[in-house]
């Protein structure tokens, strides 16, 4: 194992920077700027049972030390991912990558996992039980325990592959959903998804998103994101995948000593492309100026 | 697209709210007239695109409106200062579609991407016809450097009448042309769409994430199905345009 390879739930990664869901689509964008098999992996764009065409726009809002966003979970739905996006994917990407489902019922869940089980590309599942810009689904499944609970349930008797349920911070104990998960089933966590914010124009008076509310990423919910992967990472025994605001390598090695096993990079792949191969070329330095030896030891 | 670290060369007013700013760099890549370019700016964490107005040799020369914080921080750029710029953005207008006789149609800040548009065009030995629309004369910029550039006529329409033709771009269209081009706010797009007597490209402007493809904040539905305005865009054909309305 390298100084920067960690062990996602028995899948090695070469190292803890994992593209989010949602910033860094089926990865061929990036891989136009970079060889993305740099990363350990990559979480691809949010995929549903049917097409979706996600918000009417301004989907995007600037906010301060972050963004805003309510694209609506816009994808072309699980069958052409399989059929479409899978095979251009494969070209440049040749590692495992995270599969990133979400649902408005728990048949959908269940549909879209099953389907996504047979890929042999797909090395893990992320349950995104938290997205909260769609209504119905979406994060109304991850502030509640029990729903949660049973999201993670079904899926895991259609599926072999590792799952991962990504929980939302806009709930006032992520702790009891954490280990609702866990007891589920679930192999690991992963948290936080964004913040519901909103902001409004000052000059016409009405909300800047079409949405009216989006959610708040950036380095504004890195503090948020830290305290959430400590308090879970402490309750529960499966590993914790820390993501929100991360932007550099000390980022990441906070994340990790809050208790995280791997580290998502979201909103900073949109305001710098390069900002995961940045990250993890900078990552050496940053552990050798702390004593660190290897990542695994954190 | 490249992201390059630019120097600002110039940055001037020169309408009401409006700036010129040329920004050197080592561009690679050939930029095409309907492109922009997505502006990194201090203390702000969205880039902001522009679209470019011109291109000389290492020199990209961008015009944009103080709307709000962001473009206020740029307008402030002096001499010598850096912006990081994701370069090369976008599909930029068909060229091949002109047909001998080209209209471009511009409305205020969607003026600038036709000037690169007419240069290239001209270069191709066509008959270019210029229509810019504005609010009033303090807003009016740069339609002397249309006809300096060799275009075959340049009409000047405001809405106040405080010069040129009182009214709206539609109001004054030439008679014959051969295809459209056109960029303006939303509005003027739809009326260009109904007044139009050829086929054309509509250049459309939208709230951007990343600028590259990547986010889908700027998707818009159209008649060949959803399209990101930062990638498959910004430029539409009429043909393709599915109105919000």
């Amino acid at each position: 194992m390298g100084r920067l390879s960690v062990t996602l739930c028995g899948i090695e990664i070469d190292n803890p920077i994992i593209p989010a869901s949602g910033t860094f689509g089926f990865g061929y964008e990036f891989a136009e700027l970079y060889d993305i098999n740099c990363l350990g992996t990559f979480s691809f764009k949010g995929t549903t049972k049917d097409p979706r065409f996600g918000n009417e726009t301004p989907r995007i809002a600037e906010a301060p030390a972050g963004m805003l966003n309510a694209v609506g979970l816009q994808n072309p739905g699980v069958d052409k991912v399989i059929s479409e996006e899978l095979p251009k994917l494969k070209e440049v990407f040749h590692k495992p990558v995270m599969a990133n489902v979400s649902g408005f019922s728990i048949d959908d869940y269940v549909t879209t996992c099953e389907k996504l089980d047979k890929e042999p590309q797909v090395g893990w599942l992320e349950i995104n039980i938290s997205c909260p810009n769609v209504h119905g689904g979406g994060m109304s499944f991850g502030t509640d325990p029990n729903a949660a609970a049973e999201v993670i349930r079904a899926v895991k008797k259609v599926t072999t592959k590792p799952v991962i349920a990504k929980l939302s911070p806009n709930v006032t104990d992520i702790v009891s959903i954490a280990k609702a998960c866990e007891e589920a089933g679930a192999d690991a966590i992963s948290l936080i998804n964004t913040l519901l914010g909103m902001r409004i124009n000052l000059k016409t008076r009405k909300p800047l998103l079409a949405n009216t509310t989006g959610g708040l990423s950036g380095p504004a919910v890195f503090p948020v994101a830290v305290r959430c992967v400590w308090q879970v990472s402490h309750a529960v025994s499966i590993p914790v995948i820390g993501m929100g605001g991360v932007s550099s390598a000390e980022d990441v090695l906070e994340m990790l000593m809050a208790g995280a096993t791997a580290v998502e990079v979201g909103a900073a792949n949109l305001v710098d492309p390069y900002a995961c191969p940045k990250i993890i070329e900078a990552l050496p330095g940053a552990m050798d100026k702390l004593g660190i030896q290897n990542l695994s030891e954190l | 697209m490249q992201d390059i670290v630019c120097t600002v060369v110039e940055n001037m007013a020169i309408a009401k709210d409006t700036y010129h700013m040329s920004l050197m760099g080592s561009f690679t890549e050939s930029l095409r007239p309907g492109q922009f370019i997505n502006v990194s700016i201090d203390g702000q964490y969205l880039r902001r695109p522009v679209s470019i107005f011109n291109v000389r040799h290492n020199v990209i020369e961008i015009i944009y409106k103080v709307v709000g914080v962001g473009t206020d921080i740029l307008s402030k750029k002096t001499q010598g200062d850096t912006l990081d710029t994701l370069v090369g953005l976008g599909n930029g207008y068909d060229l091949s579609k002109s047909g001998d006789h080209p209209l471009l149609i511009g409305g205020g800040v969607g003026v600038p991407p036709l000037y690169l548009l007419a240069k290239e065009l001209l270069k191709e030995h066509k008959t270019v016809s210029v229509v810019l629309g504005f609010n009033s004369k303090d807003d009016v910029f740069y339609a002397e450097r249309f006809k300096d550039l060799g275009c075959a006529d340049v009409t000047v329409t405001t809405v106040d009448g405080s010069v040129g033709i009182k009214g709206f771009v539609t109001d004054a269209l030439p008679e014959n042309y051969t295809y459209v081009y056109t960029c303006g706010p939303e509005p003027m797009l739809k009326a260009v769409y109904k007044a139009m007597k050829t086929s054309g490209q509509f250049s459309f402007e939208e709230r951007m994430g990343c600028g590259f493809g990547a986010c889908m904040g700027c998707s818009c539905k159209t008649i060949t199905g959803y399209k990101r305005i930062c990638k498959e865009g910004p430029v539409l054909t009429k043909e393709e345009i599915l109105w919000d309305d």
